[in-house]
């Protein structure tokens, strides 16, 4: 135990600090379509699940927040990596230029659609699909990429013999698992998932489920999750937002919100899922 | 004494918006604290909100008013309104929750859900183990479990593996509902000498239990949570009575 405290001691400034900062962050389509006013922040590791109905904005925050749409209104400020030529400084998403948030989304983000075809490139091999990230920061050696290739079919549960294939022809649960994999080789610190089960059926989901939750802890990933399905938030968050009509509702606690919701909507949401 | 938790002026409320708005008061001015060592048992009837007490004092349900102090880490932390990954960290180092039931995970081994407390606090792998093992074994889980999921087992032995994981890890501060409810003669009384070994050990404990034997062996004191509508001869501002023998 003595190691596992001096590790704590060595990480405790890192993980101290928030990973991201969020301010006031608004993008509005139309009266209550889109999201306002939203304001968090999210430490190292954290796993924060975004729940509410379908067009209560979850998606599009999501955008906003990976870099993806800059907002009308409000600011994202993100920590850089220790192993970034601007180590540990306060990058503002959307005062950055185009290429450094690229960047950022190819190294220390990672983003899992919820269409698998989405995010892979379905006309290069599960080890090509795998190497982009690694090729891209500039590793060329072909032993070196196929090695990370076959560490990460076996990381995500898929046959490593499958390295040469082409993803359509794997399963969807495998090419979710694939898309995981692709995402974080390049060992992100921070992860956007899109209902990562959404499209999937439900023995599938438990696998990837304890597949995508093992990494999270291991890799000490902190992850922005938006899904609607409240079982999959349970298993994954450690804490919540609800959001209802563009607004935020209500935060706090996983277990809290769900076993003892404050808002009328967020009450009318919990009771309103079957109990299997 | 060292006090390890202490909770002044509780009160939890269910606003049901869902039914009318319908207002529940189901704690009204809880005072008490707990010692390490100390083992405070919760009396009153079924609906009294002993089980609503220790959800709150376990952060998963939101208090409506009031302080709950725990000692975290050498310093006195309030959990009424602390962050969740501050609540996090009290569940991951101080305060520990065991109730009758499993929250099954798919897919992951028995071994592996019961060890997984101590390797969040950074235990290494074999010390988890062999602790995990040692455990299971002691609440008469057969090796051949060992292994499987929980998920396909009996209430028992699922019941069991709960307890297990609950006493994996050393907490300063347990919250025990109901853990020998439902378990045969010889299975309680492991758990009762798991709570004590607790005690022992220097935890302090909060329980609900309904059968007298299990009260009687490990109880300090009691609080008694019986509704002052329900008691006429209890004045409003004490609600609740600390007794030092029950």
């Amino acid at each position: 135990m003595n190691a596992a405290q001096q590790i704590d001691r060595d990480a405790v400034s890192d993980r101290t600090q928030p990973l991201l900062k969020v301010r006031g962050l608004t993008k509005l389509y139309g009266p209550e379509k889109g999201c306002q006013d939203v304001s968090f922040e999210l430490y190292p590791g954290e796993v924060l699940g975004i729940v509410g109905e379908s067009g209560s904005g979850k998606s599009t925050l999501l955008s906003l927040l990976s870099g993806r749409c800059p907002p009308d209104r409000g600011v994202i400020d993100y920590r850089l990596a220790d192993t970034h030529k601007n180590a540990g400084q306060w990058l503002d998403l959307y005062s950055a230029s185009e290429a450094e948030r690229r960047t950022l989304l190819r190294t220390e983000w990672g983003f899992v659609e919820q269409n698998p075809r989405d995010g892979l490139r379905m006309a290069v091999s599960a080890g090509a699909n795998i190497g982009e990230r690694l090729m891209a920061q500039g590793v060329r050696n072909y032993q070196a990429l196929r090695a990370a290739g076959l560490d990460w079919l076996n990381q995500v549960e898929i046959d490593p013999a499958r390295i040469d294939d082409l993803p359509r022809t794997f399963s969807g649960g495998m090419q979710q698992r694939l898309q995981i994999a692709r995402n974080l080789v390049s060992g992100p610190r921070l992860v956007f998932m899109d209902e990562p089960t959404g499209g999937l059926d439900v023995s599938v989901q438990a696998r990837l489920l304890d597949l995508m939750r093992g990494l999270v802890r291991e890799l000490d990933l902190a992850v922005v999750i938006v899904t609607h399905d409240l079982a999959v938030a349970r298993l994954l968050a450690d804490r919540l937002m609800v959001m209802r009509r563009s607004h935020v509702v209500e935060t706090g606690l996983t277990d809290q919100i769900l076993d003892d919701p404050q808002h009328p909507y967020s009450q009318l949401l919990v009771s309103s899922v079957l109990q299997p | 004494m060292n006090t390890l938790i202490e909770v002044r002026d509780l009160s939890k409320t269910f606003t049901l918006h869902q039914q009318n708005g319908v207002v529940l008061n189901v704690l009204r001015g809880l005072n008490f604290s707990v010692g390490g060592g100390e083992c405070l048992v919760l009396h009153g009837h079924s609906g009294a909100g002993k089980s609503t007490l220790l959800r709150t004092l376990y952060g998963n349900y939101l208090p409506a008013g009031g302080s709950i102090r725990v000692q975290h880490q050498g310093e006195w932390l309030e959990l009424v309104g602390a962050a969740p990954r501050e609540v996090l960290q009290v569940r991951q180092q101080t305060l520990g929750y065991v109730s009758q039931f499993l929250r099954v995970i798919p897919r992951v081994a028995t071994v592996d859900v019961v060890m997984e407390p101590a390797l969040a606090r950074g235990w290494k792998r074999e010390d988890a183990q062999a602790r995990a093992e040692h455990l299971l074994a002691r609440l008469n889980i057969s090796q051949r479990l060992w292994q499987l999921a929980p998920g396909t087992f009996s209430g028992g032995e699922q019941q069991r593996v709960n307890i297990a994981r609950g006493f994996m890890v050393p907490w300063p501060v347990m919250l025990l509902d109901e853990p020998t409810a439902s378990l045969d003669d010889g299975n309680r009384q492991v758990v009762l000498e798991l709570i004590n070994e607790a005690k022992g050990a220097g935890a302090a404990v909060i329980g609900i239990f309904h059968d007298r034997l299990a009260r009687e062996a490990v109880s300090d004191r009691h609080l008694d949570m019986t509704p002052p509508d329900l008691d006429p001869q209890a004045p409003m501002a004490s609600s609740v009575k600390e007794t030092e023998e029950c």
